[in-house]
């Protein structure tokens, strides 16, 4: 047990009290413990701060279009798979599509670079048959689309599984009561399916909302280069770029402090709206 | 092919409707087969198709593996993949140690301070510590530029050590009564009774830690110096910030177009992955639902 605890002790617990350093000003020769106060500084200068203020904008855009284009995706895919008769195919597409989950991000950003970049297989289609070429990797007004197809092709197949698994559960008999009192296939996924799922629907919309200031770190970092910070600079990004890039240690540090505390408020504040609405939540 | 019976109080579906499953279906499997393929045969490809093709290639008319050669000639790409299997082969190791020991005492009634433990760990999921204080901490901790410092802070991840806890947790009680009047201690019970019952939680949680210890590149370009690159920052630098593979990494005087060495790259940055995923893909939807529904 003690060498798992000490690793939570040390570069948890380590690390969240080096929050400190938000309300200091770093210098590297002192360290953290001995560099000079400067109270709430660094959080004024933040708020302040146009770029900053971008970026959280920039987060919140791209995490409300994944919420709204990918969230229903693993659902219906999910859905669609649960209809299958035949049990082979059926699996066999779920292999497929779980696969890209293990995929890392420089790969799919690579792989989407070869299908849909400059000389991709698109745009070297179109040349063939003679249409103009569109640019879609580096174009700023394409990001945000770009990013949710991404995130999609990475995660859909994986994110049926605890669908499957509610889907699963649903006892076959309700569906034939159903069936016998005459409910056809849509009144039976209304008022049996939907109903059987919803716990889960719920459970993953809180984490999503507790989470939507984090929006795909790696997948935003590996990409901005390519399109610029206007469309690609997220909080996240903004953190490193400030800090580890810039040097501007203690200033970085409460950008993601703000982000932190924050985060975890809309956590704690999704769940009690779950408990109301009489779900069972994260956590009790 | 095995089929489940239909039950006879559903209908037939209408054709229309089994055409349009069939159709998302072969969708799916296009989606995600397709740029793969792609990627493997360019790599395959000869130069000069690949440039008289635009790019890319989708059938080699002569296949070859010039592109491979050249980039496990013992270059960086060599070297970056023996860090990466290094590092995975490694990190996985004591992850999997450390998560298994910290998940048994967790899992085992009336440990001492086993509540205020779990509660301690389960709150660093909801309020992560930050990139800024942990890149702080492990510059403090001297370990920059030591390949420790890719494997100590990411040692032990919550949700692996959740499905693993609510596995332990799943054993019968009986077992554990009837090895303690055999007299043995928490590591023989833990070697001899809890273990080889966990092959399938082992085998997801194992591949998890791979998986993430083989994809990371971003703690390599934060704490690492380039000559010490795993493959996945080697990648990141020369595929998708577009630097192509000059003659000094890959060795001495290349003759395959960039493009193909860039795919080389691809190909056996994945290969690892698809080489253990079909061993383990059947266990996966059991481990990741004990981690959901306990947490």
């Amino acid at each position: 047990m003690l060498p798992g605890l000490g690793y939570f002790l040390l570069f948890h617990y380590g690390a969240l009290a080096g929050n400190l350093i938000a309300f200091k000003e770093y210098v590297p020769f002192d360290g953290i413990w001995a560099s000079p106060w400067v109270g709430a500084g660094n959080f004024q200068r933040m708020f302040e701060d146009g770029a900053f203020w971008a970026a959280v904008l920039n987060t919140l855009w791209i995490a409300v279009l994944q919420l709204v284009f990918y969230f229903p995706v693993p659902l219906g895919l999910a859905l669609l798979l649960h209809s299958l008769t035949f049990s082979s195919v059926r699996r066999f597409v779920q292999s497929v599509a779980y696969l890209p989950h293990f995929i890392s991000w420089v790969i799919v950003v690579a792989l989407f670079q070869q299908v849909l970049g400059d000389t991709g297989l698109l745009n070297s289609s179109l040349d063939g048959m003679g249409l103009s070429t569109v640019d879609i990797i580096g174009n700023p007004d394409a990001f945000r689309p770009l990013t949710v197809a991404q995130v999609i092709w990475k995660d859909a197949g994986w994110g049926t599984i605890i669908f499957l698994a509610a889907l699963a559960q649903v006892d076959e008999q309700q569906y034939e009561a159903a069936a016998i009192d005459g409910a056809g296939p849509w009144r039976r996924f209304w008022h049996v399916t939907l109903p059987a799922i919803r716990p889960v629907i719920v459970l993953l919309l809180i984490m999503r909302l507790g989470d939507i200031l984090s929006v795909g770190f790696e997948q935003m970092l590996l990409q901005r280069d390519a399109v610029g910070p206007e469309a690609a600079e997220i909080i996240d990004t903004f953190v490193y770029y400030q800090g580890i890039v810039g040097g501007d240690y203690g200033f970085a540090a409460a950008a993601g402090l703000f982000k932190g505390v924050i985060g975890a408020l809309l956590v704690y504040a999704a769940n009690k709206v779950a408990h109301r609405l009489g779900e069972q939540g994260v956590y009790k | 092919m095995s089929a489940r019976t239909r039950p006879g109080w559903l209908e037939k579906p209408k054709p229309v409707t089994q055409a349009a499953k069939a159709m998302a279906l072969a969708a799916v499997v296009l989606l995600v087969c397709v740029p793969f393929l792609v990627i493997v045969s360019t790599s395959l490809a000869s130069t000069d198709e690949v440039v008289a093709n635009g790019g890319w290639v989708l059938w080699p008319t002569e296949p070859s593996l010039d592109a491979y050669r050249d980039i496990l000639d013992g270059g960086i790409v060599t070297h970056a993949l023996a860090v990466s299997a290094g590092v995975t082969i490694v990190g996985t190791l004591l992850s999997l140690a450390c998560t298994v020991t910290l998940a048994y005492a967790l899992s085992r009634p009336g440990v001492f301070g086993g509540r205020p433990a779990l509660l301690l760990i389960l709150f660093t999921f909801l309020f992560p510590p930050g990139m800024i204080p942990s890149f702080l901490l492990v510059k403090e901790l001297g370990l920059l530029d030591s390949y420790a410092s890719l494997v100590l802070p990411v040692l032990v991840n919550v949700f692996n050590l959740v499905v693993l806890r609510g596995f332990f947790q799943g054993i019968p009680e009986e077992l554990y009564e009837a090895a303690r009047l055999d007299g043995a201690g928490d590591w023989r019970v833990l070697f001899s009774v809890v273990l080889p019952l966990s092959k399938a939680a082992l085998a997801v949680v194992g591949l998890f830690y791979a998986v993430a210890y083989w994809n990371s590149w971003f703690y390599a370009s934060l704490y690492l110096e380039s000559d010490h690159w795993p493959l996945q920052q080697v990648l990141r630098t020369y595929v998708v910030a577009g630097s192509g593979l000059t003659d000094a990494t890959t060795g001495e005087g290349t003759v395959t177009a960039p493009q193909t060495v860039q795919m080389a790259v691809l190909v056996i940055a994945t290969v690892p992955i698809l080489l253990v995923y079909p061993f383990l893909q059947k266990y996966f939807t059991k481990g990741v639902l004990t981690g959901a529904i306990k947490s």
